[in-house]
């Protein structure tokens, strides 16, 4: 099996006229970490929604763990092995804690269609099992999220990941709402990920946190990858300069 | 806030956090109304409200008169477990009441019997063929009518998007326009004594408490019911994780319109007659039926048992009434105010967590 768990080539995606994402490169080795930084529009968003299912590229190869994929949705997407947390968590409100974890995918105890009988019991245990990898303090597991804090939920989204066998996890900008503690949690959840040799994609503004966590930052500019730096050859300046324009991707190879 | 634990195994969580079951709060009302019209009954009428005050019988309680409570909501409350289940997945329901005429309609016109009192049967629809059918035929009949009434909604709303208020509302001057036109406005009557049986004495009571335990389940230990509470809650989340929301939607509103269907026969087979008119406001009673038992129409929130409870209160209510012996208008206008109420309450119980 190959070293690669994902690659694209030439990726591209038009909105009408609108280049929004031009000829992308990108590889992704098994366990490594990954940032994607670049300006607001400058297509992080647009490159995550073609290879998580949610948007149909126009032109270009997506390559999951070897085999080229062709995901006509989300659902696909996961069901391959990419998880993702999104910006806006996909969490419903009124459910607690194992329902979230297990939505549209519960473990069943009789198997009767629709009305399959649920094994509570079994998700509950999952839940705390998948929940003590994030060392996040949960008031109630059978209480609804509706009352918990901004990271606490985070951090439900993220054990989403964690309690199915994902052989890639994606996170956009997990931390643009939560204070400084929360922040703490979910960068935990994020190192505990790399020990277990889980490779990620983050997506993230803050420069900090790219520097404390990944092995490898790629910038976005203009819909095109214009650089791609291993942490230890760059400095927080270096890549301002890069997201900016200042600098050009001269520097620029595909990995 | 809790301090930030960090490493393997900083999940702990607090017991005595749990929640209260919402139903607690609807339960507590429904004794408090019982208790109030029993004190104003011992101090305004000399009687009491729930107690047995006759010589002649030997009982505790008056139990005429709590049967009369449960009988008399029984029908709209098999109604109002479906609107509940449509209520939860962020719906609404408001052809159930036409439903329950057009089915009505329909179904006893499969269920006459050929001669009453040794002439002819005078309001037959049909001709001989359909008179004296076994009990079976009529009810089928009658299912497939809510069945396709439920689907009609229902794929309407999953596939054309058009709200849930519009659509139902469509079927429900549709059905009642059809229950008219299906013998001229005029009544179906004269049942085949099997289907009478149906909704004799405490029957509807019996059906009502069955279908509620069995959806009770459904809510609470399937999938299905997993996934009306998802896509209520939020409907996008439930799309992108995989639930199939369209074809939920679908199955949400059918299993609805069945639920109408069995209350029309019931009903109809308690009156021994069909009239278009039949199930006139029922939708509206069995909204206000779940809303009191803390339903939210914002969807996510609710349950079976909170509906139960919610029939009860209305059936303590119009017995209430008429044991004080007040006309039945103040009824209608202290119903409307707890509906208003309970609506009200659930919002200040949202805005009251949004706070923390």
């Amino acid at each position: 099996m190959s070293d690669i768990i994902l690659e694209t080539r030439g990726l591209t995606k038009h909105y009408g006229g609108v280049h929004a994402l031009s000829d992308a490169n990108f590889t992704l080795r098994r366990g490594e970490h990954v940032a994607i930084m670049g300006d607001n529009g400058a297509g992080k968003s647009t490159f995550v929604r073609q290879i998580t299912g949610v948007e149909q590229p126009t032109r270009g190869q997506i390559i999951f763990d070897g085999v080229e994929q062709a995901f006509d949705g989300p659902i696909k997407a996961r069901e391959a092995g990419i998880e993702t947390v999104f910006q806006n968590l996909a969490l419903a409100d009124d459910l607690d804690v194992p329902s979230n974890l297990f939505l549209g995918r519960e473990k069943f105890r009789f198997k009767l269609g629709p009305f399959s009988i649920l094994d509570k019991k079994a998700m509950l245990e999952a839940t705390k099992a998948a929940l003590e990898k994030t060392a996040v303090k949960i008031p109630s597991l059978s209480n609804t999220i509706r009352n918990m804090s901004g990271g606490q939920r985070q951090c439900v989204a993220i054990a989403r990941t964690a309690a199915f066998k994902s052989k890639l996890v994606i996170m956009d900008e997990p931390t643009a709402a939560l204070g400084v503690q929360e922040t703490a949690q979910v960068e935990n959840i994020i190192r505990t990920l790399k020990e277990a040799g889980e490779p990620l994609i983050l997506i993230s503004h803050n420069m900090r946190q790219v520097f404390d966590l990944v092995d490898r930052i790629v910038v976005f500019r203009r819909g095109r990858i214009v650089a791609n730096l291993r942490k230890e050859d760059t400095d927080g300046q270096d890549v301002v300069a890069y997201i900016t324009g200042a600098k050009t991707g001269s520097e620029y190879e595909a990995a | 806030m809790s301090k930030a634990s960090h490493g393997i195994g900083g999940l702990t969580y607090d017991p005595a956090k749990k929640a209260k079951p919402p139903e607690l709060n609807v339960f507590l009302a429904l004794v408090l109304i019982t208790a109030a019209f029993e004190l104003i009954g011992r101090l305004f009428m000399g009687d009491s409200f729930l107690f047995n005050t006759r010589e002649n019988v030997d009982a505790i309680f008056n139990w005429p008169r709590l049967n009369i409570i449960i009988l008399q909501v029984s029908i709209v409350g098999i109604i109002a477990l479906g609107v509940t289940q449509v209520i939860i997945s962020g719906g609404i329901d408001l052809s159930s009441g036409s439903i329950v005429g057009a089915t009505a309609m329909i179904t006893m016109s499969f269920a006459q019997t050929a001669l009453v009192n040794g002439n002819p049967n005078p309001k037959a629809i049909f001709g001989e063929w359909a008179m004296d059918l076994p009990v079976l035929v009529p009810v089928v009949v009658g299912m497939c009518c809510g069945l396709l009434a439920g689907l009609v909604n229902g794929a309407l709303i999953a596939y054309t998007r058009i709200p849930p208020f519009i659509a139902t509302l469509g079927m429900m001057v549709f059905a009642r326009g059809a229950s008219r036109w299906w013998s001229n406005g005029n009544p179906v009557s004269f049942p085949t004594e099997s289907y009478a049986s149906i909704g004799k004495g405490m029957m509807p009571v019996v059906i009502f408490v069955s279908l509620a335990i069995l959806f009770h389940l459904i809510l609470s230990q399937t999938k299905y019911g997993k996934h009306c509470y998802a896509i209520g809650s939020n409907e996008q989340a439930s799309r992108m994780s995989g639930i199939k929301v369209n074809n939920h939607k679908v199955l949400v509103y059918t299993i609805a319109g069945i639920l109408a269907a069995l209350a029309a026969i019931v009903l109809s087979s308690k009156n021994l007659t069909a009239q278009a008119g039949m199930g006139m406001m029922y939708e509206l009673d069995a909204i206000a039926m779940a809303v009191i038992g803390g339903v939210s129409l914002q969807g996510g929130r609710g349950s079976i048992l909170g509906t139960v409870l919610g029939a009860l209160i209305f059936g303590v209510i119009i017995s209430g009434f008429t044991f004080l012996k007040l006309d039945a208008y103040y009824q209608e206008m202290v119903k409307g105010a707890i509906i208003v109420g309970a609506v009200v309450l659930d919002q200040w119980r949202q805005q009251g967590r949004a706070k923390g």
